[in-house]
């Protein structure tokens, strides 16, 4: 509610002020002859005893509707504010950092030869890389095949019953290529048997493990969620106010009085940005807190590409809400438009994934713009000069579908 | 003009600032408020040759009307006459495919139509306001709009809504609703407004309420458009009322003057178990018109002390037994129905 509170207080500025400001130079002219007309008459009508209001200005009276019907639905709020830390939260568990991770491999009991299997399952044992299950011949297989397991160990039948005997012992690896986990399986399951069986190494090695700061996976995630947030918020606040007031007829209404067309967009996209403080801090407080999360950047950077995110995302919204008559449609139209970037513009997972000839295409998406701007500033701690393609890319969306939007929207 | 506002003056208003206003008007001798408002413009509104096709009708066929300045005026006809795509034309809300519309002296087009968008007002059919904003906020948001106005208050007062202020306008009954559609529409003390079936769908006494308001604006020197499918509401709100029906006007004139082209007082509609003659009907004293009913007969009467004996003498003597018989003064009603054979309410 506070907000709210500042608008008002906003409001109590004086009106030719902020008029000036917002309106065009051409405009300004265009009305000029008409409204001294006008006013001529009104210096008659001002002789009345009724006393005449101060008006507020129209843009911040169409802001301050906004925000309220905003904070008037609930549900809303739920969507805005409690989903985003259910999904940090979420992928932040299910990605923890549990020191290095354990490799799930099976061993296949073998009914003729037990003690082969006990015997290969007591030397993995003492691999601290390894996790292991013994399974019969079936239950390994399908272990393999849902992933449970990236690999499977078979002890050879004609291979030694005995470890200490003259014949030495035969293994099995069974696993998929194409896993990465299953090659590293085979290399440790492999590494483990040979030195139970007395390979001896020939060099010696050290490890000296570091651990790089903003380089884990819930690290990389944040800047992406907050950029899909602005991204979803922005267009679906935008489009479903929109395209409801063009059912309820209300845009026709606000057709018929001198209301600035463009006042009433700007409307939208200004209120975005009230929320998207809320939006923005409660996540980033909320992943501070339990993850650790630090922003290495500048913060003055990262809240400019904020409210850049938001400015654009709220100009895609009114461009996709422009002509659509049902709600409808415009949520076909919104899905259309957001699917492409949550799987290309590197949300849960980098971008350079695909392949080279899509680069192009996904860099020029707003929500990659975003995200990798803001990846640069949040994790890798660079300044907004080395963004200028991302920032300028953004810019672009924002003004081009703003002006777009103005042009083909519908009112009736 | 200035005879209905002094008179006005006299009158005890429910509205202190209403009141003040026009006592300030008479005391000046400025001329009447809508003088003053409008200069010598003796128009409100003109139009003529409007026409507007949709694919599959002519809503709008070949319209010319003119509005006076400070006077009431009523388009009467059934749903689909091409009311209300009249009156969005009028408001610059539909292009016409041809003809000319003057509002307030200007034409839509000519480069100020935002400076003559605050000058009317409007209140259209469908239109549902924001359930999540209270009246005053909604009033509020939309004076914004405007370069004139009363104060939001005042405002709310003028539509009696002062109680239900802080009330968000989804918990509104429909004839608040209706009041506050109609506080947008004066939020920026325009010379002109525009109300599109006000009333319909509203019970009576919210009717009632509604037409007050109306009439209290037109008395502060305002003109009025108004839609309506009541032929009471134009009776009693309209100066003058044009009878639409399939997008034309089939009659024009203030409602007594319509009711008069009848050339009757009195309708009498009757039911008979048994025959009666159409030819012997029209033979009859005192009446006018005859016309088939869905089991009867309704008879124009002028003069009926004459024609209603006559009429009973005529069932008599032709053996057939009166079932139903009622009479009322002649109404809009009656008008449209002899224009068109179909009652308003049906067609």
């Amino acid at each position: 509610m506070f907000l709210s509170v500042l608008l008002e207080e906003c409001c109590a500025m004086p009106e030719q002020v902020t008029i000036n400001g917002v309106e065009t130079e051409t405009e300004e002219r265009k009305g000029e002859a008409s409204r001294s007309a006008v006013s001529a008459k009104q210096h008659k009508k001002d002789e009345r005893p009724a006393a005449e209001s101060k008006r507020f200005h129209p843009l911040l009276e169409l802001t301050l509707a906004r925000v309220r019907e905003f904070l008037r639905e609930p549900e809303v709020i739920f969507w805005v504010f409690v989903f985003p830390i259910l999904l940090v939260f979420a992928l932040g568990i299910a990605f923890r950092n549990q020191g290095p991770q354990k490799v799930h491999i099976a061993v296949e009991r073998s009914e003729s030869n037990p003690s082969a299997s006990s015997a290969i399952f007591d030397s993995l044992s003492r691999s601290h890389d390894l996790s292991i299950v013994q399974l019969s011949s079936a239950e390994s297989a399908q272990a393999l095949r849902s992933g449970k397991v990236a690999l499977v160990v078979r002890a050879n039948d004609g291979g030694g019953a005995t470890t200490s005997g003259a014949t030495s012992p035969s293994f099995n690896y069974r696993f998929d290529p194409t896993r990465p986990e299953s090659r590293q399986a085979r290399m440790l399951v492999d590494d483990a048997l040979q030195r139970g069986a007395g390979r001896k190494d020939v060099t010696s090695a050290s490890d000296e493990t570091v651990t790089e700061p903003g380089a884990r996976y819930i690290d990389f995630l944040i800047p992406g969620l907050l950029g899909m947030n602005l991204m979803g918020s922005g267009l679906w606040g935008v489009g479903f106010a929109v395209v409801s007031a063009r059912t309820r007829k209300l845009l026709k209404r606000f057709a018929a009085t001198p209301m600035r067309r463009a006042h009433y967009l700007l409307s939208f996209v200004l209120s975005r940005l009230f929320f998207l403080f809320l939006e923005v801090a409660v996540v980033i407080a909320f992943a501070y807190f339990t993850f650790g999360f630090r922003v290495h950047g500048s913060w003055l950077g990262m809240v400019f590409l904020l409210l850049l995110g938001a400015l654009t995302f709220s100009g895609v919204g009114l461009l996709v809400a422009s002509r659509p008559k049902t709600i409808e449609g415009v949520s076909g139209l919104m899905n259309l438009v957001m699917m492409p970037m949550w799987l290309l513009s590197g949300t849960f997972f980098s971008s350079s994934r695909f392949p080279d000839f899509l680069q192009p295409f996904i860099k020029s998406l707003p929500l990659t713009a975003l995200n990798d701007s803001l990846r640069a500033v949040m994790n890798d701690g660079t300044s907004l000069a080395t963004s200028w393609i991302a920032i300028g890319i953004l810019l672009a969306w924002c003004v081009v579908t703003f002006v777009v939007a103005l042009k083909i929207f519908r009112w009736q | 003009m200035n005879a209905i506002l002094n008179s006005m003056t006299l009158k005890p208003c429910k509205d202190g600032t209403i009141e003040a206003r026009y006592a300030l008007v008479t005391m000046n001798g400025n001329g009447t408020k809508a003088e003053q408002r409008n200069g010598t413009q003796p128009v409100a509104l003109r139009c003529s040759g409007l026409v507007k096709r949709y694919a599959d009708v002519t809503a709008v066929d070949g319209i010319d009307l003119e509005v006076r300045t400070g006077e009431c005026f009523g388009l009467l006809g059934p749903n689909g006459a091409g009311k209300t795509t009249t009156v969005e034309i009028f408001e610059g809300l539909t292009k016409p495919d041809s003809g000319v519309v003057e509002v307030l002296g200007k034409r839509w087009g000519a480069g100020h139509d935002r400076a003559l968008r605050n000058r009317f007002g409007v209140q259209l059919q469908e239109t549902q306001l924001s359930e999540k904003l209270t009246v005053k906020e909604t009033v509020q948001l939309f004076r914004s709009f405007y370069s004139r106005g009363l104060d939001v208050e005042s405002i709310i007062n003028l539509v009696e809504l002062n109680e239900k202020a802080d009330a968000r306008v989804g918990k509104l009954s429909g004839g608040q609703k209706q009041r506050l559609a109609i506080a947008c529409a004066m939020a920026g003390d325009p010379d002109l407004i525009f109300l599109d079936e006000p009333t319909t769908g509203l019970d009576p006494q919210a009717r009632l309420k509604l037409w007050d308001i109306v009439e209290q604006f037109r008395a502060g020197g305002g003109s009025i458009v108004l839609t309506t499918h009541y032929m009471e509401e134009a009776a009693r709100l309209c100066d003058r009322v044009a009878v639409m029906d399939h997008g034309h006007v089939i009659a024009l004139g203030t409602p007594a003057e319509l009711i008069a082209s009848l050339g009757a007082d009195q309708i009498v509609e009757f039911s008979v178990k048994g025959r009666v003659e159409e030819e012997s009907l029209e033979g009859l004293a005192g009446v006018r018109g005859v016309r088939a009913t869905k089991d009867g007969y309704a008879l124009t009467v002028s003069e009926i002390a004459t024609a209603l004996p006559a009429l009973l003498a005529e069932i008599e003597g032709e053996r057939a037994e009166l079932v139903t018989l009622t009479t009322h003064q002649a109404t809009l009603e009656d008008v449209f129905v002899s224009l068109t054979g179909r009652m308003l309410r049906d067609a």
